[in-house]
């Protein structure tokens, strides 16, 4: 694509997608973080977890800002439009993707009284959410139409093993009564992993949004495709 | 999403020459009636020159050569038993720079009635001459000066009651070249508000070089690129996610 | 670069003196060319108006007129012998035609106030070259010792023709004559030429054929007069057999002359109508008759009227072609027609300017002043016509 005629709009473009990629990589590393602290039993971990949130937070804050004066003062349209307006939307499930691993983190904290006997199905969960956050951040740096889809078709996949991993769970409960408040504690975290892996699927969809202009939030998994293919065909 | 909408104006295969020169290279264009079209692109893309073969505007240029059909409804304004001066009070046109003529307000509407025979003079053209100033939002500003020169007036009224003049010969389009460019972005909102309403009772065709203008007002936009029509859709399809590459390029400003 | 707080101060820049200096310099050359123009203009004027304002006074003398049977058939007897010379002869000429019409006053001897001789008029005047005898200028002296001399208002310039006395040559019959030739130079060549630069800036293709004709209507307006003069020879007295030295002739000579000077100025009004005003007019579907007759005609006509007015104008102080066409004549009576022969005001100041007698060379000078007077207030009409059309449209 060629470049704009005004070369400061370019730059704040630019500088835009870098911060948001930024956030995404803080955000990936506080779900890894959350998750290795729970793991290990690392308390300090979950702390710092829960301390970096704010470096999110404000990053979250200095996006808007940009995106609000891009729209104000450069008017974009077409795909710069588009790639402000996906801005705002993945800013937003960063953010609360940040929110859930400081959650993590602070559900770890509570495991003092009652530890974690069985991580390992958490463990896989959340390699899968972080996954997906990986690949639609990827999806975003790289306009990847291709992997966003890989990423919102992948999350059925995350439900799954959140289904399985709460099979497990209720199992473990069954068996031993004193491991009812682990257990719920396990289901919360859990749950939360498969929420990450939800705005994971939000953010790929505000990509392909972004890249094509179609918005195939809320249509079915082959609609998105036949929409994607048939806009291809053209 | 095309089925409602009813062609006012058809464009097939139109090309246009200025002595060996190309200006359009086939133009295929519907517009659509009662619905705002703004033609944009960049300078000497042909828009304007496109515009003016829709009220053969450009018989004046005697090395001006067309081919191709332009229907205004059914009739082709091409054929030879079209009488130029008929088409032009069904196709009216308003022009960049304010063009009123140095006469009283009242004359500048009167005119073309009174050539045409539409009324005579006396109560019927005083009430002709009110109801085009009403419909051109600018009767209450002007009433108590109907005899002053229209000349006299600020460029965005003088633009009005151009406006005005235009829609009191009852035309079914109206063509708009660039009709705020000499304007303030108030006299701008103000005729751009009033496009909104003439777009009630009449088909509406403008060339802007302000995109935004063209965002604002228009149903439909055609973009234009060295005398070829690039892209023709719905104004929130071409400003959001246009098709083409050369669209999204001149949109976004990354022209040239 | 100085970055130093005095950077805009002319005086710290080495070149600024110099620069200074030019400007000066070129201010001077101006100034000093349009004082020079002026200074021409100021002694041409002095001069003229100097000479020509003894012309607008009459010397009159006071003599006895013996009014008897004898001056019917010898005008001399009605004054005394002494004094023939004295009054004017185209005075005494008259004396018989009076008597034919008044007989009661013959017998009579009456005390009268009447012109002067032209040389009488020279010498009260102090002329140089007067042309009166010694013991003439005794006589006159005396009688103005008497107070038998006085000078009025020259009626008689405004009223009669030319004459080959002085004292009594006027430029009535060469003001007639203008005005007729005028006339019918503006009835032929403003319709003409304004039609023509119509035809050319409104609706003529643009070909080859049109871009000749608008190359030579440049050029004619750019050839000398003199060749108009033929031209009209040729076609109206030769070919069409026009009466020579007729107001017609000198009229149709002017005309074409004129011509290229209108169609020129025409289409340069036309030119300047904005192009917004004709497609607004288009634009609401008038046709090219209405467009140019309700719209553009209307707003180029002050700049037509100053441009057909000039060329009037120079029509009226133009002699070349007319002494071609035969109107350099000696008209002591105003044409009372077209096809009479008659002369113009400029070619009335030539033919004065030719002769020797001192008082002709007055009469040459008030001519002029009439002529410039005239001339002056038509290029003032023009330019009260263009300020009134400097509208903003």
């Amino acid at each position: 694509m060629p470049e704009h005629t005004i070369k400061r709009f370019e730059d704040e473009l630019t500088l835009l997608k870098e911060k948001v990629l930024s956030m995404g990589g803080l955000v990936e590393k506080a779900i890894r973080r959350a998750i290795n602290a729970l793991t290990e039993q690392n308390t300090k971990k979950a702390r710092k977890v829960i301390e970096r949130d704010k470096a999110i937070n404000a990053l979250e804050v200095e996006i808007d800002n940009m995106t609000r004066s891009l729209l104000a003062l450069r008017q974009p349209a077409a795909s710069d439009l588009r790639l402000v307006i996906a801005t705002i939307k993945i800013v937003t499930d960063l953010e609360r993707i940040g929110d859930l691993a400081e959650n993590i983190a602070e559900s770890m904290l509570q495991t003092d009284e009652h530890p974690l006997n069985h991580t390992d199905s958490l463990q896989d969960l959340a390699d899968r959410a972080i996954a997906q956050v990986q690949d639609a951040l990827d999806a975003f740096a790289r306009n990847d139409v291709d992997k966003a889809m890989q990423v919102i078709s992948a999350d059925h996949k995350i439900n799954r093993a959140f289904k399985s991993m709460q099979r497990e769970n209720l199992t473990y409960m069954l068996e031993d009564p004193r491991q009812i408040s682990a257990g719920l504690i396990a289901s919360n975290i859990g749950k939360n992993i498969e929420r990450i892996g939800d705005h994971a699927v939000n953010v790929a969809e505000m990509v392909i949004y972004m890249v094509r202009g179609h918005d195939i939030r809320h249509v079915d998994h082959e609609t998105a495709a036949a929409l994607l293919n048939g806009e291809l065909d053209e | 999403m095309s089925t409602e909408l009813e062609n006012k104006i058809t464009v097939r295969d139109l090309k246009l020459w200025y002595g060996d020169f190309e200006a359009l290279h086939g133009i295929n264009l519907d517009i659509y009636s009662g619905k705002i079209t703004a033609f944009i692109g960049p300078s000497g893309c042909g828009k304007s020159t496109f515009l003016r073969t829709l009220n053969r505007m450009n018989d004046r240029i005697p090395s001006c050569r067309i081919e191709g059909t332009v229907l205004l409804g059914e009739q082709d304004i091409y054929a030879p038993e079209v009488d130029v001066v008929q088409l032009r009070t069904h196709v009216g046109m308003v022009f960049q720079k304010p063009n009123p003529f140095p006469k009283s307000i009242y004359e500048n509407i009167a005119y073309a009635p009174r050539i045409h025979g539409l009324v005579d003079d006396g109560p019927d053209m005083d009430e002709l001459v009110e109801t085009a100033l009403r419909k051109a939002s600018i009767w209450d500003e002007v009433k108590d000066k109907l005899q002053q020169p229209g000349t006299a007036l600020s460029g965005g009224q003088q633009q009005r009651l151009c406006i005005a003049r235009t829609i009191a010969v009852q035309p079914d389009v109206i063509l708009m070249d660039e009709p705020c460019s000499a304007l303030d972005p108030i006299a701008t909102a103000k005729i751009e508000e009033l496009m909104d309403e003439l777009k009630q009772d009449y088909t509406i065709v403008i060339v802007t070089h302000n995109m935004q203008q063209a965002a604002r007002v228009s149903d439909y936009t055609a973009y234009f690129y060295l005398g070829d029509l690039i892209e023709f859709g719905e104004t929130s399809t071409i400003f959001t996610a246009p098709n083409k590459q050369e669209t999204e390029d001149y949109i976004t400003g990354r022209f040239g | 670069m100085n970055k130093s707080p005095n950077i805009l101060i002319g005086s710290a820049h080495p070149r600024h003196k110099k620069r200074e200096r030019a400007d000066t310099r070129f201010r001077w050359y101006g100034l000093t060319a349009l004082g020079m123009a002026l200074a021409f203009l100021v002694f041409f004027f002095v001069d003229i108006i100097g000479q020509a304002l003894p012309a607008f006074h009459q010397t009159e003398v006071r003599v006895d007129v013996h009014y008897s049977e004898a001056v019917k058939s010898n005008y001399n007897a009605g004054i005394d012998h002494k004094l023939r010379r004295i009054v004017s002869r185209a005075w005494l000429r008259t004396l018989p035609a009076l008597l034919e019409k008044q007989p009661e006053l013959i017998g009579q001897t009456r005390t009268e106030w009447v012109p002067a001789d032209s040389r009488v008029d020279q010498y009260i005047k102090q002329h140089e070259g007067h042309g009166l005898k010694e013991k003439y200028q005794k006589t006159v002296d005396a009688m103005a010792a008497q107070g038998n001399i006085r000078q009025v208002f020259n009626a008689a310039f405004f009223s009669s023709g030319d004459s080959k006395l002085p004292e009594n040559a006027g430029i009535l019959a060469a003001a007639v004559g203008s005005v007729f030739t005028l006339l019918l130079t503006m009835l032929v060549a403003v319709p003409i030429g304004i039609m023509t630069a119509i035809y050319l800036e409104e609706f003529a293709p643009d070909n080859h054929f049109t871009r000749m004709i608008e190359v030579n209507i440049n050029n004619l307006a750019a050839i000398p007069s003199i060749l108009y003069g033929l031209l009209g020879l040729a076609i109206f007295i030769n070919f069409m057999g026009v009466p020579r030295s007729s107001a017609l002739a000198g009229g149709l000579t002017l005309a074409l002359m004129t011509l290229p000077i209108i169609i020129i100025a025409t289409r340069a009004a036309l030119r300047a109508v904005p192009e917004s005003i004709r497609e607004a007019a288009y634009g609401l579907g008038a046709s090219s008759l209405q467009t140019v007759w309700h719209h553009v005609l209307p707003l180029a006509m002050p700049g037509i009227l100053t441009g057909s007015i000039i060329g009037l104008a120079q029509a009226m102080g133009e002699t070349a072609p007319l002494i071609i066409v035969g109107m350099m004549a000696y008209i002591p009576e105003p044409s009372s027609s077209i096809l009479d022969a008659t002369t113009v005001l400029p070619a009335q100041v030539y033919t004065w300017s030719t002769e020797s007698l001192r008082g002709y060379a007055e009469r040459t000078a008030a001519g002029i002043l009439v002529l410039l007077t005239v001339l002056l207030s038509l290029n003032a009409l023009a330019v009260a016509l263009r300020n009134r059309s400097q509208q903003n449209w």
